[in-house]
């Protein structure tokens, strides 16, 4: 039995190539070669880099139809597609980015990573249900890609109901079953996830020892557990009205489109924080980690997510203030949006503070950490206005809320995703990605961000409405600026590409520990071995102690 | 060129400047806390950035006091964001009594608007509204001054009236009413459009909101006055043969309607309902739903078989119907079913 | 005699034990809330006053279809005795591998699955009469049966979406649970299980208890509530 206790490097923090002598040692990328080894494996850390492969090419496909639809809205007129083009643009970019990257992003591919070794365990407790929820994964987007070939779908990702049963001549069928069958995997990896970090954690690892992280994808999984189970029956209940023609939502036949926005919602503001919630775990590992000092606040973070998890569940009214819902109801679901705003705003205010009198590292991870903050400061707190249903009257459905959540999903999730992966990288796959291409990527991702999603918040209370395929004159210098971001950041999106398909060849070993951190991951060889440790840890400190052995 | 960059909406309501004083109160917060915030976070970067390789700080595990603090403090200033924030909710919730009411039907991709004397205008999508922005003749006349409260409703999908200028949306739900008021209160030609996607043309679902001062108003009423929305509502109560059994006799098979509006009702399972336009509308559409209190449930539903303008005229008659209104049954002429005087002359084409 | 496969990534059987029973238990609420949606839509709609006529004809209907019994809905009673029967026996079955008992075992897992084949029989049964006379929404329902009635057949229509679609997912549940049943059967007969290992059985039990629960719910609020 090993004991974990930290150790900061003495001198150079990153090591050179060759140091750790010729590659001899097995791991869990040389023990099994060829394709059968992969497709039909077990491990977590497989499973996690056969998701990173199958996110990343859904990230992309989600990222062309984003480039599309800012082209189009360079001139207010639609003349490069037509509107029933247009229209199917933005439905694909919200349901391939919201179910196929931002859902499964952060948890299938670091928590699956993760989880299990920082908890000192050598696998997810059940590996096969792990390897069943790729191929559901895999199923879902084969079904939804076949519907985006097929004809595409023009309803908007929320499905909103009579258009989406009624109205609208596209490939409705498909891609709602396409995300109902997601569902299914999204569950199978919560269900996973709770069951480890009940059952699967090394000795000496109490509930308080455990890293952010492990808090955050506790608190995600409660969340997609509860939650998706509703969208699931509510696809299949659309898919019934569509297939058979009855009116369960439509008012045609005494049923109640109301009711679908209650049952839709219910389950998609909570999967915001399914998106959000894993990311702010990877924040406070990067955070703790660059500082080199323990999290200021650890039970605050810790419950702060759980908060966030149990209150999530209860604003999904907000985004129906218009709708024609009870204003009691408005009024009720007002009051405790504004109250879920508190334990994000108590994260944010740790993170900062752990910051304070730490060693500071200014590697891209820590990067995309600071951008993280910030951004999601402005998106969180934007949410405020949103959540005042007089001012949300004024704003719901244009560009405003478009650069809210933005903020949120991209600013806040794919910031954190990014910084994520960069500080893994070295763990998944043994080597360190090049600092400085890195960095390049990492302040081109926040300008270009910038760039595109502030003017919305302009152009928004100005009063463009989400979904036009052709604006009002009036909107086009602030859309031309939005335009402009957007290919900048698409730039930022790509360059990560290109280097770390790079560093898998030419990069320097990166050690067990480049970083010098503190977390069962880095007392392991990098890459893992198969069973992810030699001998199973005893944990006797709680996390980030980066000072008690010095 | 400048001219035409809008960075803001115009403030054309009595409520629109009301909520802009909300939106910067909390925008004003937002920038004030963002900026803090980040201004904190990159001088704590910058200040201790890492000296040494092997630096390891000093651990500071936290602050019960300053959790408390930064705990509080936001929920007290997000609490003064609710209050503020339902306040001004009711007012835009509650129309006043007075309102002027026009009837708005959305469909894929227009507006059908009726102004209670029964002109008629259309909104949105038109043959001549080719590319980008919707006809310049596809308006809706206001007048200023005077509270006008609109009653949505839609005939296929979910559609939304959204008037930036006003500051003000609301969802038109086929199947139900949904009531939107304001109060214009600058003369000008003002932007609408439809706010909730429904489909190919949905950019173009949108129009002019003109808004006109009282005199002027009444002068393009009337010069496209038309024969009165009760006045249509009349011609159907006598052609549904509503009339049979809802005759003005106390002792008929069907409960008398003259002056039901906004009356409290009475009904058989002992609970009691405001007659108000929904009511009156599940009356016609699915009568057996509530029966009033000693009447049998004998009327048959009309679900399906009155369209949304022939619903909303007749529902406009009965709001009408004051005491000796309803005509003795086979009469013939239908006289005014609104006090002649408060018709403006109808056109003769 | 039975041995404990132990997978590689478990320390010990407890552990191994644990982590499965809690795992069937998560699975069991996100089920709950699977139906919960449902059951939440029907009841919305059930207990609004310009749909309640609608569903409570079609709820009389339900139980008045078969057999010429008058407001008794007999078949669905019928079934609930057979539900909670095969609940019984496979408590026994359970008990019967907690104590070894392997004669007792392979008897009562295969007496759960004929009383659930008896279920789904009957359950068969009574959609097939719906298809004779016309309860299909959206395929073949009669609505010209429902003119003069005082009902609005659309409704009667919605009331049997929701029929279905609950009374579906239940039925695909039980078509699972006969078919872990099936293999846990075989496996018995084996020797695979006794004292020492029985999770297989108890997951199996936990879930088939869970199935008939559903039902429990689904049978008053679809047949039996007139209100």
């Amino acid at each position: 039995m090993s004991t974990v206790a930290y150790s900061p490097p003495k001198a150079e923090p990153i090591p050179v190539a060759g140091d750790y002598g010729p590659e001899t040692r097995v791991d869990y990328i040389n023990c099994a070669w060829g394709v059968r080894s992969w497709l039909l494996t077990v491990d977590h850390k497989r499973i996690a880099l056969l998701y990173l492969f199958a996110i990343t090419a859904m990230f992309f496909l989600g990222g062309a139809f984003a480039v599309l639809i800012r082209i189009e809205l360079l001139t207010p007129k639609s003349d490069l597609f037509e509107p029933d083009t247009y229209n199917r643009m933005f439905t694909m970019h919200g349901i391939v980015m919201t179910f196929f990257f931002l859902i499964p992003g952060v948890p299938s591919v670091l928590g699956n990573f993760l989880l299990p070794i920082m908890l000192g365990a050598k696998d997810l407790a059940f590996p096969k249900l792990n390897l069943a929820s790729w191929y559901i994964y895999i199923l879902g987007c084969l079904l939804t890609l076949a519907g985006i070939i097929w004809g595409g779908i023009d309803t908007g990702w929320t499905f909103y109901t009579p258009y989406s049963t009624r109205s609208a001549h596209t490939s409705v069928m498909p891609v709602a079953v396409g995300v109902l069958v997601l569902g299914f995997s999204s569950i199978l990896t919560a269900l996973n996830f709770i069951v480890t970090t009940h059952t699967m954690r090394a000795p000496g690892l109490t509930w308080f020892k455990l890293p952010l992280f492990v808090w955050s994808s506790y608190a995600t999984s409660l969340v997609v557990m509860l939650g998706t189970p509703v969208i699931t029956t509510t696809l299949v209940l659309v898919a019934v009205e569509r297939f058979a023609g009855v009116g369960i939502f439509d008012p045609k036949a005494g049923g109640d489109p109301v009711l679908f926005q209650h049952l839709f919602w219910f389950y998609s503001h909570p999967a915001v924080y399914i998106m959000i919630l894993p990311a702010m775990g990877v924040i406070s590992e990067l955070v703790t980690a660059f500082s080199r000092k323990t999290i200021f606040g650890y039970q605050f973070v810790a419950f702060a997510s759980m908060a966030i998890a149990v209150f999530g569940f209860l604003v999904w009214g907000h985004h129906m203030f218009v709708s024609g819902q009870s204003p009691y109801a408005s009024t009720i679901f007002s009051l405790i949006s504004y109250v879920v705003a508190i334990p994000s705003a108590v994260k944010v205010f740790n993170w900062t503070a752990t910051l304070y009198k730490g060693s500071i590292s200014w590697a891209t991870p820590m990067l995309y950490a600071i951008g993280f903050i910030g951004l999601f400061t402005i998106g969180g707190l934007t949410g405020l206005v949103l959540a005042s249903p007089p001012v949300d009257v004024h704003v719901t459905d244009t560009y405003f809320v478009v650069a809210h959540f933005h903020y949120v999903m991209v600013g806040g999730t794919i910031m954190a995703y990014m910084g994520g992966l960069h500080y893994w990288w070295p763990k998944m796959t043994g080597r360190m990605y090049p600092e400085g291409w890195a960095k390049a990527a990492a302040l081109l991702v926040f300008f270009g961000f910038n760039l595109t999603f502030f003017p919305q918040f302009l152009v928004g209370y100005a009063g463009m409405n989400r979904r036009y395929a052709s604006y009002v004159d009036e909107f086009q210098v602030l859309n031309v600026l939005s335009t402009a971001g957007a290919s900048i950041l698409g730039f930022g999106f790509l360059l990560p590409f290109g280097y770390f398909g790079w560093s898998l060849r030419y990069a320097k070993a990166a050690g067990p520990n480049p970083w010098g951190a503190t977390g069962l991951e880095w007392t392991t060889e990098s890459p893992p071995p198969p069973h992810n440790f030699e001998v199973t840890p005893t944990v006797t400190l709680p996390p980030y102690e980066y000072a008690t052995h010095n | 060129m400048l001219a035409e960059i809008a960075l803001f909406p115009k403030t054309a309501s009595t409520i629109a400047g009301d909520i802009d004083s909300l939106y910067f109160f909390i925008i004003g917060v937002t920038v004030a806390i963002s900026t803090v915030t980040a201004l904190v976070l990159v001088y704590f970067t910058i200040r201790y950035h890492r000296k040494r390789p092997d630096e390891v700080p000093k651990p500071i595990h936290g602050s019960l006091a300053l959790e408390l603090t930064w705990t509080l403090i936001p929920l007290v200033i997000v609490l003064i964001m609710f209050g503020w924030s339902v306040k001004l909710y009711f007012r835009i919730l509650v129309a006043p009594e007075d309102a002027v009411e026009i009837y708005v039907t959305g469909r894929q991709w227009m507006w059908k608007v009726q102004h209670p004397e029964g002109q008629r205008e259309i909104l949105g999508y038109l043959p001549s509204s080719v590319e980008g922005v919707p006809d310049p003749g596809s308006e809706m006349h206001v007048p200023v001054g005077v509270p006008v409260k609109l009653i949505l409703t839609s005939e296929d999908v979910i559609h939304s009236f959204y008037v930036p200028d006003f500051r003000l949306k609301q969802d038109a739900v086929p199947g139900r009413y949904t009531t939107l008021w304001f109060q214009a209160t600058k003369p000008g030609r003002y932007r609408m459009f439809c706010a909730e996607y429904c489909g190919t043309n949905h950019s173009k679902m949108g129009g002019w909101i003109v808004a006109q001062e009282q005199s002027e108003f009444q002068q393009w009423l009337s010069s496209k006055a038309d024969r009165s929305l009760a006045l249509k509502g009349r011609a159907q109560f006598l052609k549904q043969q509503c009339i049979s059994c809802h005759t003005g006799d106390a002792d008929a098979r069907a409960p008398v309607l003259e002056g039901i509006y906004n009356q409290k009702r009475q009904m058989a399972d002992g609970s009691t309902v405001i007659a108000d336009e929904a009511y009156l509308r599940e009356s016609i559409v699915n009568p057996r739903a509530r029966i009033a209190a000693g009447f049998q449930p004998i009327m048959p539903p009309y679900q399906g078989q009155l369209s949304e303008e022939e619903l909303l005229e007749l529902i406009a008659y009965l709001k009408s119907l004051k005491r000796g209104d309803i005509p003795p049954r086979n009469e013939e002429t239908p006289p005014p079913a609104v006090k002649p005087d408060a018709l403006p002359e109808p056109n003769k084409p | 005699m039975a041995t404990v496969p132990l997978a590689h990534h478990f320390r010990t059987p407890a552990q191994q034990h644990h982590a499965a029973l809690l795992g069937m238990w998560m699975f069991l609420i996100t089920e709950v809330l699977l139906f919960g949606a449902v059951f939440l839509g029907y009841v919305v709609y059930r207990a609004n006053p310009a749909l309640h006529g609608g569903f409570v004809a079609a709820s009389e209907h339900l139980g008045q279809s078969v057999f010429g019994f008058e407001h008794v809905p007999f078949l669905g009673a019928f079934n609930t005795v057979i539900l909670l029967g095969s609940s019984f026996t496979m408590a026994l079955a359970v008990r019967a591998a907690q104590v070894g008992n392997q004669s007792s075992l392979v008897r009562n897992l295969g007496l759960t699955m004929i009383l659930g084949t008896i279920f789904l029989g009957i359950k068969a049964y009574e959609y097939h009469h719906d298809w004779d006379i016309g309860l299909i929404p959206g395929f073949k329902f009669d609505k010209a049966a429902w003119a003069g009635t005082g009902v609005d057949a659309r409704h009667v229509e919605l009331f049997f979406v929701f029929y279905f679609v609950l009374t579906g997912l239940h039925a695909i549940h039980m078509f699972i649970g006969m078919g872990l049943l099936g293999v846990l059967w075989v496996r018995s007969r084996m020797g695979r299980f006794g004292r020492e290992y029985y999770t297989p059985i108890e997951l199996a039990g936990l879930y088939w208890h869970f199935v008939d629960v559903v039902w429990i719910f689904l049978y008053p609020l679809l047949y039996l509530i007139r209100h």
